[in-house]
């Protein structure tokens, strides 16, 4: 399971023989070259696939709700390759184009690794430092949950809570983050917590 | 089945002839295989623009950086008088166009009974390949009242270089860039292509494309790289529907003869292979190591009725060769020079 | 499995792709495909059968289906008799739509709700939300009819009784014949038909067919009830709780399943369990417990799930004589889903946001709206991979391009903050199937980018200090708050896996994880965060990460029950007890998949049986059982009270016990099976002045759009349009138009077209194409504009691409049970040439106000009822004109 990207058969009506080729001694590879009419280069001599000898992770495409499972290749801590996993019942090696390019949205041209931060009335992005972002937005959190407490509603009845601040987002999110997200507003007393699932 | 390619440069015992076999009848126009192929191989997006009257199909064609390209026919439910109109065109001998059908590179326009296209900047390879079809009578024709009766479809196909058996890019590469590997695969090595393009109009497929950055000459390769170690390549493992198959060429021909089998059992009739499984003489390009199967004329697929290579004949290898590794230390100089005064077709 | 596969109001092969592989698998090995939808797009390319629908009109489709089945004696009768409610009597004062010009009975006009207590079964009682203007959406507990069986229900096996559901039911689509389908949906008769003879012939005891949906079906003011639809065609069909059966949710996103199970949701709290109200009964645990529990079925557990959540929340603190803290969870008081919270950011009241993987500037409807309520708040926090629209509205948004909004008058204080990707966090989804599967993490998210977990740990650890010690009872939950998640690694992640245990539940006094829901307790000896999900760390080993596919060549081999963990316990099909007859016999060899063992004394099959493992299938209650006890050995549907698959539905819904077709929200057309009315009086909107609503049968908006998705793109396109190797294969924002609309407004092929309704216009490419068709509606020639949706003002990367937002046109409306809106269908008009100013300008200058607030007591976030609108009333546009 840790590894591969190996070839399963899988029922589909793929040939069945492609494994005799996976059954050529690597060995044999070299010494085999022959020399026709044509040059064949260094590069050509030395082709193999990026991911020879890689470890692969086990993940799922985080795109439509299909649950595809998808083999992450890794080298010394960089992405190089996401493909899908053969072993997978669902998608049996296969993606569609989104999760073919999911290595993309990882590594996307405007991927952020920065706080930005824009103040009141500002016309352009700042940057600012994880640890004071975190401060800064507990702080106004605390605040809102303050400001806007109700024990009572307008009707007199018993509410507990805020409407001060609200969320808005979790179908894209694990389960455990939906889960901290829940506990900790509920019970800061918000409501208004809300995701895609309703839009 | 097909004639054995004679110039393999690269000999692995146990290697054989690998392929892709592309069922149309499959096909979800997904073009999974069009972004795995960029991902695997590490391709640039090369552009795009919106491209009127060529259905979901932005990209356009195959190029450089676009390896696997999945072409879209669009055209459901025409009126009576454009059925009568088309009717009459491919009766009056259109050699195998439909007209008034969007095809590669913009929209089919009325000409005399045979389409034009009128998309600029783009190699004109279907009017080619038809006109040559036209002119023998009989060969690449279309059944009339099938085709008319195919209008009412919208049709998915993914291109993908043929890795012909005769190969013209093969035999007009004069560095020896291009070659026939262990897996009887077609092969441009980058660290010998200099650039000089002869390759690009001697494919009768118009597959071969000069990258528009470094100007080299760039297509498939049928993921050689991953073949060393037995893996699929990319389009064919990421296909959702298994539209597209890989495997040892012989039992892919074997494959789809069966599926053309089933499909005429199943009443469509007009499904056929595109590429394999001809006879000697009629086979294009020598036999195609990536073959179609299609339930229509090959042009609404942008394909070629009949494919040889232009220098087929007249070019022997060996010259083309020697003057290749004349030319391979100024490769550098060449493909500047090329880019610089052709440009990329693609944007 | 399937030997058909309908899809109607779900486009599988561009929204699920590998979804259709399995559909094109199951094609090849001779299944029909059959694809009922507005536009023609690449499942419809692959069906054997394409059916052009008006959009909207589904209801009417399915019904005329639904009449079909039972004029021609073609439904599965020992399905139906003894696995559906066909045979209960229903109480005298029910009246339904036939009797009362298109309402059901118990309708107020005034407030445009029902009290529902006439449509109980004979001798039941529902509960009754009669004359509470107040709009909630509606909790699980009371979809099951928890609450609602007091005394056995009466039946007539025989079908006869002319109060049984079967009969009524048969005369509450009696109308719904070919030729109102035609007229009403634009289906020609012999297409219709020829999709009912599918359907007839692939069910039975030896075949099955499954029915796929989406968003298609849901997002519309009677999204509920088309669904509920599907499910009766299903059950009289007897394609429910077996293999190549059931009724697909094909779901948007990659854990949308697992964030409605574990909801970021409003109205629920983990499993389905009810927020509290502030109601007398939800004062006090008891009270909550009383009200949303059920004497009779799986619900009777419900003080077990509740009483875990509570332990799993607030640990050693909640205790029996504290109500284990209940009474400190805040309390709902109507709707406070996603749009009143945006009214509330407009009208005032709202200062700050969270928004972490979603991008309301142009995924949430009447986007124009949501981009000028992020301009009124204080702060904004948004996480995202890249920059979003949503995160710059201040900089480039089209209303500070228009000069609505001036970029420093704007007080928002935005944190834009990097997250990490998937495959840079470990933790798992769960998929459309309810399948949960486990994500290894490859490698470290770049620079200061962070998990959602990170970020909620680190959050809560910083508001937990400010609180500590506090003494005021608001802030009893914050400080007795469990909150001790191992840290891992130098930026101190917390560790997802203890927190899967948490969702798992535990034996509060050893810590061992429960195997499943059947060992949580409601005496505090337990702690679970989520009851659906209890097992998924049974025996402390992350089920979700078990990565066995099995021999999927064995008999029931394609279950793969050791690939993944399926809530609940590890379930893959629901209710299928039904996949074997009342005897416990499968009901053919050939369907083969749950059935009883006499010689073990127990339920086996491919599947965990979804039944109690040793009740025997000739169990009969005794008279005075209760819980679980009162379920029969042939009453598959266990949830429910009285274990039978509802074809009327006596609780749960609050616009009527029957599907019925209404209009659109916004529609061109009028109401041809209920003249009088127009849209779903219950259907809920926001009748203020920042929600102009197009006005029914308005001359100006003639045409039905319809929006959908494309394989290339996703949702609101953050996701895609800023990945090179997408936004190539779909470069611009197009619309699809039919030739002949084409031709009557002079916009050409590839060409410029505007697409207006009362909220903005927006422009596209035209895609002028006969694979969109004219429909013959009413006598009358409709054409209908297809719009994908999946561009933005803005692109992150130099190779993205951007476009006009569909959602700038929607408006704000709302399905009554589950404040859905409806963009599916509303009405537009089109024009060729592109749009003269920026695309929601017409809106610059509203003043947001409620046409209504002279109305008592109304809250101006509220939403208010069709039937108060007018567009529930065909033709009377009068108020709706002046805007």
């Amino acid at each position: 399971m840790e590894d591969s990207g190996r070839i399963v058969e899988n029922g589909s009506n793929r040939p069945r023989t492609f494994s005799r080729l996976r059954r050529l001694p690597v060995v044999g590879r070299a010494a085999d070259w022959g020399l026709g009419p044509r040059a064949v280069s260094k590069n050509t001599r030395q082709a193999g696939p990026r991911i020879a000898g890689l470890k692969a992770d086990v993940s799922v495409c985080p795109y439509c709700s299909v649950g595809c499972s998808q083999l992450v290749y890794t080298r010394h801590g960089e992405l190089v390759d996401i493909e899908g996993n053969p072993d997978s019942p669902i998608n049996q090696g296969t993606l569609c184009p989104k999760g073919s390019a999911s290595r993309q949205l990882i590594q996307q041209p405007g991927r952020l690794t920065k706080v930005r931060y824009r103040r009141p009335g500002g016309t352009e992005w700042e940057e600012l430092e994880l640890e004071q972002a975190m401060d800064m937005i507990a702080e106004r959190l605390i605040r809102a949950r303050e400001d806007h407490w109700q024990e009572r509603d307008e009707r007199g009845r018993r509410v507990d809570r805020t409407l001060g601040f609200a969320h808005l987002g979790g179908a894209t999110l694990d389960n455990e983050e939906n889960y901290l997200i829940k506990k900790l507003f509920t019970a800061m007393g918000a409501v208004q917590i809300e995701n895609q699932a309703r839009i | 089945m097909s004639a054995a390619p004679t110039e393999i440069a690269i000999h692995r015992e146990g290697a054989e002839r690998m392929g892709f076999f592309t069922d149309t009848t499959v096909c979800i126009g997904c073009k999974a295989c069009e972004v795995a192929c960029k991902q695997w191989n590490d391709l640039p997006a090369d552009g795009s623009v919106f491209r009127k009257g060529m259905s979901y199909d932005h990209t356009g064609s195959l190029g450089a950086a676009t390896w696997r390209h999945v072409r879209f026919v669009e055209r459901l439910a025409p009126s009576a008088a454009e059925r009568e109109d088309a009717a009459s065109r491919l009766a009056a001998g259109g050699g195998g166009g439909v007209p008034s059908l969007p095809v590669d590179g913009g929209r089919w326009t009325g000409d005399g009974g045979r389409g034009t296209v009128d998309s600029p900047g783009d190699l004109d390879l279907v009017a080619l390949a038809e006109s040559g079809a036209g002119e023998e009578e009989g060969s690449g024709g279309v059944d009339v009242a099938g085709a008319v009766a195919q209008m009412d479809r919208w049709l998915f196909m993914s291109d993908v270089c043929k890795h012909c058996t005769n190969a013209g890019c093969l035999d007009a590469c004069p560095t020896g860039a291009i070659i026939r590997t262990e897996f009887q695969t077609v092969f441009i090595q980058p660290d010998v292509c200099n650039g000089c393009g002869y390759c690009i109009p001697s494919c009768p497929f118009g597959v071969v494309d000069r990258d528009k950055i470094d100007g080299r000459a760039g297509k498939c390769t049928l993921c050689y790289d991953r073949l060393q170690d037995g893996l699929e390549p990319a389009c064919a493992k990421a296909c959702p529907t298994d539209s597209i198959l890989f495997g040892p060429y012989d039992e892919l021909v074997d494959i789809a003869r069966r599926r053309v089998a089933e499909l005429h059992a199943r009443g469509i009739d007009g499904a056929y292979l595109y590429g394999a499984g001809d006879e000697p003489q009629d086979q294009l390009a020598g036999g195609l190591g990536a073959f179609f199967l299609l339930t229509e004329a090959p042009e609404r697929f942008g394909l070629p009725a009949q494919a040889e290579s232009p220098i087929q004949e007249n070019a022997p290898v060996a010259t083309a060769a020697g003057l290749g590794a004349a030319l391979a230390a100024a490769g550098a100089v060449v493909a500047t020079f090329v880019l610089s005064h052709r440009g990329g077709r693609r944007r | 499995m399937a030997d058909c596969i309908w899809i109607q109001g779900s486009s599988l092969s561009e929204a699920h792709p590998v979804g259709y592989r399995w559909a094109m698998k199951a094609r090849e090995r001779g299944a029909k495909l059959i694809h009922v939808d507005p536009h023609y797009s690449r499942t419809s390319a692959l069906a054997h059968q394409y059916v052009p629908i008006r959009a909207g009109a589904d209801i009417a489709f399915v019904g005329g289906l639904i009449r079909h089945v039972i004029e021609t004696d073609s439904f599965f009768r020992d399905y139906v008799v003894n696995y559906t409610n066909a045979a209960t009597l229903v109480s005298e004062d029910f009246r339904g739509p036939e009797d009362l010009d298109g309402v059901f009975s118990g309708f107020d006009p005034d407030t445009g709700s029902y009290d529902r207590r006439s449509w109980a079964y004979e001798g039941g009682e529902v509960p009754s939300a009669a004359g509470d203007r107040e709009h909630t959406t509606q909790a699980f507990s009371d979809q099951t009819g928890g609450g609602l069986l007091e005394g056995d229900p009466q039946r007539d096996p025989t079908l006869e009784h002319p109060r049984c559901v079967f009969q009524l039911l048969r005369k509450h689509y009696a109308r719904y014949t070919p030729e109102m389908v035609e007229q009403v949906c634009g289906v020609p008769q012999a297409d219709f038909l020829r999709v009912a003879e599918t359907l007839i012939e692939n069910s039975g005891r030896e075949r099955t067919t499954m029915l796929v949906y989406a968003v298609g079906w849901t997002q519309h003011t009677a999204g509920a009830q088309m669904i509920r639809a599907g499910a009766i065609l299903q059950l009289l069909l007897g394609n429910v709780g077996r293999p190549g059966g059931g009724v697909m949710a094909m779901r948007g996103h990659a854990s949308i399943q697992g964030s409605t199970d574990i909801p970021t949701l409003y109205d629920i709290l983990p499993g389905y369990l009810p927020m509290p109200r502030a109601s007398e009964e939800d004062g006090t645990l008891a009270g909550y417990v009383e009200r949303m529990g059920s004497k009779r079925g799986w619900w009777s557990h419900f003080d077990n799930y509740i009483v875990s959540l509570l332990k799993a929340w607030f640990g050693d603190s909640a205790a029996e004589d504290n109500g284990y803290g209940f009474s400190y969870l805040p309390k709902i008081t109507g709707n406070h889903s996603h749009f009143p919270t945006t009214l509330r950011a407009i009208d005032g009241g709202l200062d700050g946001m969270f928004v972490m993987g979603q991008n309301p500037a142009v995924g949430s409807q009447h986007a124009g709206l949501q981009r000028r309520a992020l301009a009124k708040l204080k702060w904004l926090v948004v996480r995202d991979l890249a920059d979003i629209e949503t995160a710059r509205f201040w900089k480039d948004s089209p209303e500070v391009a228009s000069g609505e909004l001036r970029t420093e008058d704007i007080d928002t204080e935005v944190f834009l903050m990097p997250a990490a990707g998937h495959v840079e966090k470990e933790g798992h989804f769960t998929n459309t199937q309810r399948l949960l599967q486990w994500r290894d993490k490859a490698l470290e998210p770049p620079g200061d980018a962070r998990s959602e977990l990170h970020f909620m740990h680190h959050l809560a650890k910083r508001v937990r200090a400010h609180y500590a010690g506090s003494e005021r009872e608001r802030d009893w939950p914050i400080v007795n708050l469990r909150w001790d998640y191992p840290e891992r690694g130098e930026h101190e992640e917390p560790e997802a896996e203890s927190v899967l245990r948490e969702i798992n539940g535990y034996e509060v006094a050893t810590g061992r994880p429960v195997s499943g829901f059947a060992e949580l307790r409601a005496d505090g000896s337990t702690a679970g965060g989520c009851w659906i999900y209890a097992g998924c760390y049974a025996d402390g080993v992350n089920q979700t990460r078990r990565r066995n596919p099995g021999d999927l060549d064995a008999p029931g081999g394609w279950v793969s029950p050791e690939w993944g963990w399926a809530w609940p316990a590890n379930r893959r099909i629901l209710y299928n007890r039904a996949s074997a007859d009342p005897h416990g016999r499968p009901w053919s060899e050939r369907k083969k998949y749950v059935w009883w063992d006499e010689d073990e004394g127990r339920w086996a099959g491919y599947d965990v049986p979804d039944f109690p493992a040793d009740k025997r299938p000739d169990y009969v209650p005794p008279d005075d059982a209760q819980g679980m006890d009162s379920i029969a050995g042939d009453d598959p549907f266990i949830m429910m009270a009285d274990g039978r698959g509802w074809l009327y539905s006596p609780s749960g819904l609050l616009d009527g016990p029957f599907p019925t077709h209404y209009e659109p929200f916004e529609s061109p057309v009028g109401n041809l099976l209920y003249p009088e009315m127009g849209a779903d009086p219950a259907a809920i909107t926001w009748d203020r002045t920042d929600n102009p609503i197009n006005p029914p049968a308005d001359p100006r908006y003639p045409l039905v759009a319809t929006t959908f998705r494309l394989t290339e793109h996703h949702t609101a396109g953050s996701m895609s349009r800023n990945l090179p190797w997408l936004a190539e294969l779909q470069p611009e924002m197009f619309a699809e138009i039919d030739p002949v609309l084409a031709a009557e407004r002079g916009i050409e092929d590839g060409g410029w077209m505007t697409i207006a309704t009362e909220r903005a216009e927006i422009e596209a490419r035209a895609l002028v194409t006969p694979r969109v068709r004219p429909l013959q509606v009413a006598g009358k020639t409709l054409h209908q504009v297809c719009l994908p949706w999946h561009w933005g003002s803005y692109a992150s990367s130099e190779d993205g691409v951007t476009g006009d937002a569909t959602n700038d046109l929607v408006v704000l409306s709302g399905d009554p049970n589950v404040s859905i809106q409806e963009s599916k269908a509303f009405s537009c008009d089109v024009r060729a040439g592109r749009r003269s100013r920026e695309t929601t300008a017409r809106m610059a200058g509203v003043r947001s106000e409620s046409w209504l607030t002279a109305s008592g007591d109304h809250r101006a976030d509220q939403p208010h009822r069709a039937a108060e609108t007018g567009q529930s009333t065909h033709g009377s546009g009068e108020k709706g004109s002046s805007a």
